[in-house]
């Protein structure tokens, strides 16, 4: 029987009261029960629209019918074939403007879960099988993946599974990239990271932290004294961005990637926690994107009182996930739209007192499609904060251009590589993700990882046949 | 796990560590840091290199006892390890076509300001040592400096050793008895750096110092280092941690220094008291 209601199985939510005082989980997830439900909400339909709306091509109604029949390790072991990071992508990719939006239910009515359902069938496995991984006959060939984030780690996990020996090297003394220092806790717990990421060990993939490319080796060292046969670079965009207006460097500035590896990786919101952060009374997020919601729900679970999000556009405009919105609303963050920062103002001890914003109002589009914001005249004014959050953007981090020779990258630091294969400029160097794009998504990246641990196959095994 | 091979207490809260690290003793330079951990939930901690040794692979790290990490941290022995180790981060101190250099350390800084000291002395160049401490008992690295210096000098604050006085009244003393440098590199307190750049600035002679700031992943990630040079923003940790002394905003780098103040006197109180049960 197919389920013909116009609404999803709504996702068991943690009460807002509740979760902003907490860093668990804010979805708990589908039930058995809400699962085969909305499973039952897919036409199965022909042409199968959803599969090209996902940057990683899983077979969406191919393990919805699983989820029908109750058998959920099939299902999983049919996303499994196409995404590295399932439990992940479930929780963090943007599905209204992928697989959901292109999804048929969706033209009158709400659009399958496909989400929820991928994020259900991930922790039913994580949770019921502890079947061991069978370790794919080696090839004999050594790649090496440069950043343990959601590009490095499916272009890794696809290699593996073709029997390459691939060697991850992370820079942090954790495996996950944004995964682990960026997403909070309540929204991507790390015990879900850490379990892909076994995964992925029990592949034969190596991980191996604190490794610096571009410091400690080279690239080019990594071909000829570690024999390595391709390299893929997944580095992300770690580079924060700032306004450059005055105050910025006042003591309660953070950029957005500072406040959360504080408070994600290095867990300052737990009792005790070594590595310190500020516990602001009254915080503004300027930005509106993911991370922008993150750190202005993080401030909040830390104890502040009032959160703003300051952003210079409309909510129209506001590039987060439209859950993420809702739930920080629900959360009772405060929206300041149409408002941009000229200047943080500084206590007599210079720690942030507050921020001086100006009225915006939406012209012509711009370059990007969307309605430049135009400064309104006369219309400053004061919140007071004691502390700021820069959540703008990052930019590529440069270190690994400033140390490989023969690698081109664009004015604004972005990887040059080919569409598809993610071929770099340099013989043998492939890139993908963040690095390539400037700040994007998860599951972005790894549909690059994917394509480029592809070529990467494609390459050595030409090379070798001659 | 990166295992600690030597452990030497240079001064009652100053400590010297060895540890084996191959593939950072291979590619570090003087100037440039490490990043440590030293168990599961540490933070973070940058130390500047201090030494290396090639051939042994390892890497030397000199530290003062200044919070709840750098106790545990001292708290380890020899044969024991500290869980994370990553480096070599940041620009190397650039010490080449120098004919004749004043280096001029404070406290810790001594410890890396001395292999700057030790590779320009290996360069040919002329060294001048000025090497200032609050007092006689924390006077670390005299034998080292001396053996690469031709002329070397100790200063402490209340005149316990050496002569007494801040390091800036000896440096003024050399420059005004005709001594003339290239270039002073000037590794301490943000205080004395701050001084001392003034001082230098007065004679034109370049300068350079070395920032240690706040830091978390020291690749450029986080910005928590940032400081303004010449007006513009720079991350101490990848455009640093060296930079012209003349061009520092040290106001805005002593005042964000000063960020965390009240957690680590918090962090401190509470470690120093479990600290005090455990000796008992």
């Amino acid at each position: 029987m197919r389920n013909m209601s116009l609404k999803k199985n709504e996702m068991p939510l943690q009460e807002p009261n509740a979760r902003k005082k907490n860093f668990l989980e804010v979805a708990t997830g589908y039930t058995e029960e809400q699962a085969v439900d909305e499973a039952k909400r897919c036409l199965d339909c022909k042409h199968k629209p959803c599969i090209d709306g996902c940057p990683v091509r899983i077979e969406i109604p191919e393990f919805i019918q699983k989820v029908i029949d109750k058998d959920f390790e099939e299902a999983y072991q049919i996303i499994a074939k196409s995404s590295s990071l399932p439990a992940v992508c479930g929780r963090v990719c943007p599905q209204e403007i992928q697989c959901e939006q292109k999804c048929v239910r969706g033209f009158k009515g709400e659009p399958v879960g496909i989400g929820r359902l991928e994020r259900f069938v991930a922790d039913w496995h994580f949770k019921n099988m502890d079947t061991e991984v069978e370790k794919p006959k080696p090839n004999g060939h050594k790649v090496a993946v440069i950043g343990a984030g959601p590009a490095g780690l499916t272009c890794a996990g696809d290699l593996a599974k073709k029997g390459y020996d691939v060697t991850v090297f992370e820079a942090l003394h954790e495996a996950g990239g944004v995964l682990v220092y960026g997403i909070p806790e309540f929204r991507l717990p790390i015990s879900v990271v850490q379990k892909e990421i076994d995964t992925l060990r029990d592949l034969g993939v190596k991980i191996e932290t604190n490794m610096v490319i571009g410091k400690v080796l080279s690239i080019d060292e990594l071909f000829e004294e570690k024999g390595f046969e391709a390299v893929f670079i997944g580095t992300g965009a770690g580079l924060p961005r700032f306004m450059n207006i005055p105050g910025e460097n006042l003591k309660g500035v953070y950029s957005a990637n500072e406040f959360l590896t504080r408070v994600n990786l290095m867990k300052a919101y737990e009792k005790g926690a070594k590595t310190p952060v500020q516990r602001a009374k009254s915080v503004a997020v300027v930005g509106g994107g993911n991370v922008a919601m993150d750190a202005a729900r993080s401030a909040l679970r830390l104890g502040a009182e009032k959160v703003y999000i300051v952003y210079r556009r409309s909510e129209a405009e506001l590039p987060a996930r439209l859950e993420e919105v809702e739930h920080a609303k629900e959360e009772g963050i405060i929206f300041k739209l149409l408002t941009n920062p000229v200047e943080i103002l500084a206590d007599e001890n210079k720690f942030v007192k507050g921020i001086k914003c100006v009225e915006m109002e939406l012209g012509e589009p711009d370059s990007s499609g969307r309605r430049r914001p135009i400064v309104k005249e006369n219309s400053e004014f004061v919140i007071d904060v004691d502390s700021v959050i820069m959540a703008i953007g990052t930019s590529p981090n440069p270190l690994i251009k400033a140390t490989t020779k023969g690698l081109e990258t664009e004015n604004w630091g972005g990887i040059i590589v080919e569409e598809k294969t993610g071929k770099t400029s340099k013989e043998h160097v492939y890139a993908g993700g963040d690095a390539v794009t400037g700040a994007a998504t998860v599951i972005l990246a790894m549909g690059a990882g994917k394509d480029a641990a592809a070529a990467i196959d494609e390459e050595i095994q030409k090379r070798n046949k001659k | 796990m990166y295992k600690i091979v030597e452990k030497r207490k240079l001064n009652p809260t100053v400590t010297l560590m060895e540890i084996e690290a191959p593939e950072i003793a291979r590619k570090a330079e003087p100037g440039q840091f490490i990043i440590l951990r030293v168990d599961e939930d540490g933070e973070r901690i940058p130390l500047t290199v201090a030494d290396f040794d090639r051939e042994k692979g390892t890497v030397t790290i000199i530290f003062q006892i200044v919070g709840a990490s750098t106790i545990t941290l001292g708290e380890l022995n020899v044969g024991e390890y500290v869980r994370d180790f990553v480096g070599p981060l940041g620009v190397p101190t650039k010490t080449e076509n120098l004919k004749k250099v004043a280096i001029v350390g404070g406290g810790v800084g001594c410890a890396i300001a001395y292999p700057i000291a030790k590779k320009l002395h290996s360069n040919g160049c002329t060294v001048h040592s000025i090497i200032g401490f609050r007092n006689k008992e924390l006077v670390i690295l005299e034998d080292e400096f001396k053996a690469v210096s031709e002329k070397s000098i100790i200063m402490t604050d209340d005149g316990s050793y050496g002569k007494k006085g801040v390091v800036t009244v000896a440096l003024k003393e050399l420059i005004e008895s005709g001594e003339e440098y290239d270039e002073v590199i000037t590794i301490g307190p943000l205080i004395m750096m701050k001084y001392v750049a003034a001082l230098t600035k007065e004679y034109g002679i370049k300068t350079t110092v070395s920032m240690n700031t706040i830091m978390i992943d020291g690749t450029g990630m986080c910005g928590g280092c940032r400081l303004t040079v010449g007006g513009e923003t720079k991350f101490a940790c990848v455009d640093g941690p060296d930079f012209d002394g003349h061009k520092v905003d040290f106001d805005e780098a002593i005042d964000r220094s000063r960020m965390y103040e009240n957690f680590e006197v918090e962090k401190r109180e509470d470690s120093c008291k479990l600290y005090d049960l455990e000796v008992r």
